[in-house]
């Protein structure tokens, strides 16, 4: 981001997590009735669970830390809809377990962390990035996981 | 078993990238299934083409348009839309209509021309869609197979030149086979000289796009029997099973896995071919052949494991041991594999019926596999689509 420019404020997917930055979350659902979380949020309004008949679910922050479960990272520009910095920088990606809701989520590791930082098992934190986009040129937010200080496999 | 249909033919066309319509590739294999056969078009009584979909466009009208080129002959039609395992769904179309006795001999037919390129999403704003979604934030196909490929190093202690084993393997098997896009041998340094695209997956490690088509002719047990081709190798199972909830491998194009905070966790590529097996009433012990789906080197490793064909997290050493080759204990991608031929999306199961075919028949050449008498095949697509069918001589 250039000095002085404004900064990004607008989530890159609407609803999909807090914005608040010092401690954000991913905001999913969760069943009423058998405790199955969903991420995204369930918008059927039927549980998934085929056992379950739910019905009612609540809105939920969805734990901030989780562990690796496997990771990996992009290093051709993909195609559109992402919206890649010219020129284009390699990123990486994890796919980290969250414990209390026994799911895993996907997402771009920070800037400045490689593959060789990560491992499986390690403790992630989540954060928010800003990304480039078509239309405001501060960007957009989204959430990446980023190792916990001093965390290891 | 009663449940068994006869392969009477099987064809394909050369896969490439020709950049001719689907439809000339749909029945250039469908008229080489029919000559092989020794049916006559108009005996044919149910067309089940494997369709493909273009921007979210069911423009091509598979069953239809190759039925219609062939010459229209008041047949029943049918069209199947899988992803990838299109090909099985229309087979297994074909099959419940020959079993319930409404038709003796019909044609399952897949083909498709690839756009150049990556496969990307249809444009515009669309977070309602997860294959939308995962785009926006940066995650592709490869992401996926990587995320398993660098699984395997993690738990299994998996190597790179594990993977590059398996684009060997597979190119040094395909090199003959007539109806391969690529027919070139590799070696392990080729493919750790090739572009990283998703680490640990090198660019030799992802299977390319190509045009391609595949077909079979099919019947009753009885048909075959009555035109003197009761010798005819057979489909003993298909198995189309979706995942089951709490699905807990994250599977493209979702961001995230069910949580199995109510519900125990389950695998859905080795749902596949269990399905196969207990349809089927054998075991893994019983196979002689697989054709599974290598679109990264890495995932062929974890089919054979989902098959069952040996102990989770031991298939790089069976690999290495050199028992997934042609001559080894249980031979993988004799065909070569995508590895080879590349994918073109609603024949590529079909492909893997037509290749268990010739192996069955003792019609493969250069690639036979000695004495084969069982063989299976796995594939997966997108949105909870996948197949594994067994073919018995
Ligand atoms: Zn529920």
């Amino acid at each position: 981001m250039s000095e002085g420019a404004a900064q990004a404020t607008v989530p890159v997917l609407d609803g999909w997590f807090t914005t608040d930055s010092a401690a954000p979350h991913l905001i999913g659902s969760q069943c009423a009735s058998c405790g199955t979380y969903y991420f995204p949020k369930l918008i059927s309004g039927y549980c998934r669970n085929p056992d379950c008949d739910g019905e009612t679910f609540e809105s939920v922050e969805l734990s901030r830390t989780g562990k690796v479960w496997s990771f990996t990272n992009a290093c051709y520009k993909p195609p559109e809809p992402y919206i890649a910095a010219d020129p284009f920088v390699p990123y990486a990606i994890a796919a980290v377990e969250l414990e209390k809701e026994k799911m895993m989520v996907l997402g771009q590791v920070v800037e400045g962390v490689g593959i060789e930082s990560l491992k499986a098992g390690m403790e992630m934190e989540l954060v928010l990035e800003t990304v480039p986009d078509a239309t405001l040129p501060e960007g957009k937010l989204t959430w990446k996981w980023k190792p916990v200080e001093g965390a290891g496999a | 078993m009663s449940g068994e249909i006869a392969i009477l033919g099987v064809g394909m066309h050369p896969w490439g990238k020709w950049g001719r319509n689907f439809a000339e590739y749909g029945v250039a294999a469908a008229r080489a299934a029919l000559k092989d056969s020794g049916v006559k078009w108009r005996d044919v009584r149910f067309i089940s083409g494997g369709g493909t979909v273009r921007n979210g466009y069911p423009g091509y009208v598979a069953g239809a348009t190759i039925a219609q080129a062939l010459g229209w002959q008041g047949a029943e039609v049918n069209t199947s839309y899988a992803a990838c395992a299109s090909g099985s769904q229309a087979l297994a179309a074909a099959r419940a209509k020959i079993l319930s006795g409404e038709v003796d001999v019909a044609l399952v037919v897949g083909a498709d021309t690839t756009p150049k390129g990556f496969l990307a999403p249809a444009k515009g704003e669309r977070p309602d869609d997860p294959d939308w979604v995962r785009f926006r934030v940066g995650i592709t196909n490869p992401t996926y197979f990587a995320l398993y490929a660098r699984r395997r190093m993690e738990i299994y202690g998996d190597t790179q030149d594990d993977f590059a084993l398996v684009k060997v393997k597979n190119a040094e098997q395909g090199f003959t086979n007539p109806y391969a896009r690529y027919r070139k041998k590799f070696t392990a340094e080729d493919v750790a000289a090739s572009a990283m695209v998703a680490d640990p997956l090198r660019l030799m490690d992802v299977c390319a796009t190509s045009d391609g088509g595949a077909a079979l002719i099919v019947s009753s047990l009885e048909y075959a029997r009555k035109i003197g081709r009761g010798d005819a190798v057979r489909i003993a199972a298909i198995s189309t099973v979706t995942p089951s909830f709490a699905s807990s491998v994250i599977e493209m194009p979702d961001l995230a896995t069910d949580s199995a905070v109510a519900v125990a966790p389950t695998q859905f590529r080795s749902a596949l071919p269990r399905k196969a097996y207990e349809q089927a009433g054998i075991g893994p012990k019983d196979v002689s052949v697989a054709e599974v789906y290598d679109l990264s080197t890495a995932l062929e490793l974890d089919w054979i494991e989902d098959c069952l064909l040996c102990e989770r997290g031991e298939a790089a050493a069976l690999t290495r041991a050199g028992q997934t080759r042609i001559g080894g204990r249980i031979p993988v991608n004799p065909s070569g594999g995508l590895a080879c031929f590349g994918e073109a999306v609603p024949a590529q199961a079909l492909a893997q019926v037509c290749e268990l075919t010739w192996q069955l028949r003792g019609e493969a050449g250069d690639r036979q596999i000695e004495g084969a008498k069982v063989g299976i095949t796995a594939n997966q697509g997108l949105f909870g689509h996948g197949s594994s069918v067994i073919v018995v001589r």
